[in-house]
């Protein structure tokens, strides 16, 4: 009988994959993003799983929310990344350095 | 029973392919596996009976943010061999983080012992229950303003692509209106005195 702690579980092991991405690729900015990605789907299986759970459907409006403003992210982040290859010729991290970050 | 394979069968290919997103050489391999992982998980919140979200999660990510992915992988000629650098050297430190938060995450879900009560069976929904009813109904109204602002969301967001990405060729030959409004006489008009010829 599958349970709430299989799917938080589940979620979980998909969030601590993508930290371990992150720690991975630090160079790559696309497969940054998509690790960011992965995380935000982790977080919404714990909210939807609650909500299946719990019988309440405010869980689901929130993966909605989260769906959009993960949607607006990804497109202003990758419009970023197409003007900074555009200046730099690279997608490297560790090139950009103007901030003194 | 059957929901028990499903699940099993799902969250391998899931986690699979969230593993091929983090390991895979090539920029685009990962962004296919990352389709996989979407799709996977959609299957998964269909399991959990959130249909409207599992539909959308398959149209509006696998349909748009990642064809969006693939589209700037294949424009920007990237220099793969240099940013894959560096792999080995810090995977030892991901592994480490990646397997201690998910001994922590276990510890918390699995223990029993710590006095947390899951709750073991979802109540069932209502007869002729309608999940797209549903969220439809609270979206808008309970949820009236958050929506409105999440559409405000997403323009911001365009607006905010199309202005960071356009560019401005030298020599392209557009309109520029503001700069035909404020011209002054004198910049195209020169009156010249002539004197007049005489009859000779």
């Amino acid at each position: 009988m599958i349970g709430l702690p299989h799917f938080l579980l589940l979620a979980g092991v998909l969030f601590s994959i993508a930290v371990a991405g992150i720690f991975l690729n630090r160079k790559n900015v696309i497969v940054l993003l998509m690790c960011i990605e992965l995380m935000l789907l982790a977080v919404n299986f714990n909210f939807i799983a609650f909500s299946h759970w719990l019988g309440d459907i405010h869980g689901q409006v929130f993966v909605f929310f989260i769906l959009t403003v993960a949607a607006a992210e990804s497109a202003i982040g990758l419009a970023i990344l197409v003007v900074l290859f555009r200046e730099r010729k690279s997608i490297n991290v560790e090139n950009l350095d103007t901030m003194r970050g | 029973m059957l929901t028990t394979i499903l699940f099993y069968v799902f969250a391998a290919m899931l986690v699979g392919a969230s593993i091929g997103v983090v390991l895979s050489r090539n920029p685009v391999h990962a962004a296919l596996f990352l389709v996989l992982a979407f799709f996977e998980s959609a299957a998964l919140w269909l399991l959990l009976e959130a249909e409207f979200l599992g539909i959308v999660l398959v149209l509006v990510y696998v349909g748009a943010v990642m064809v969006l992915f693939l589209f700037v992988i294949m424009m920007l000629d990237v220099d793969l061999e240099e940013l894959r650098a560096g792999l080995t050297r810090y995977a030892p430190l991901g592994a480490l983080v990646a397997g201690i938060m998910i001994a922590e995450i276990a510890y918390v879900v699995w223990a029993r012992h710590l006095g947390l009560n899951f709750p073991v069976d979802a109540p069932l929904p209502p007869e002729h229950y309608s999940n797209v009813h549903a969220l439809g109904t609270i979206l808008y109204t309970d949820y009236m303003l958050p929506f409105q602002l999440a559409a405000v969301v997403l323009l911001i967001a365009i607006v905010a692509a199309i202005a960071l990405t356009m560019r401005h060729r030298p020599g392209y030959k557009r309109q520029d209106v503001s700069a035909q409004v404020a011209v002054r006489r004198n910049d195209r008009l020169r009156i010249v005195k002539v004197d007049a010829e005489k009859y000779q």
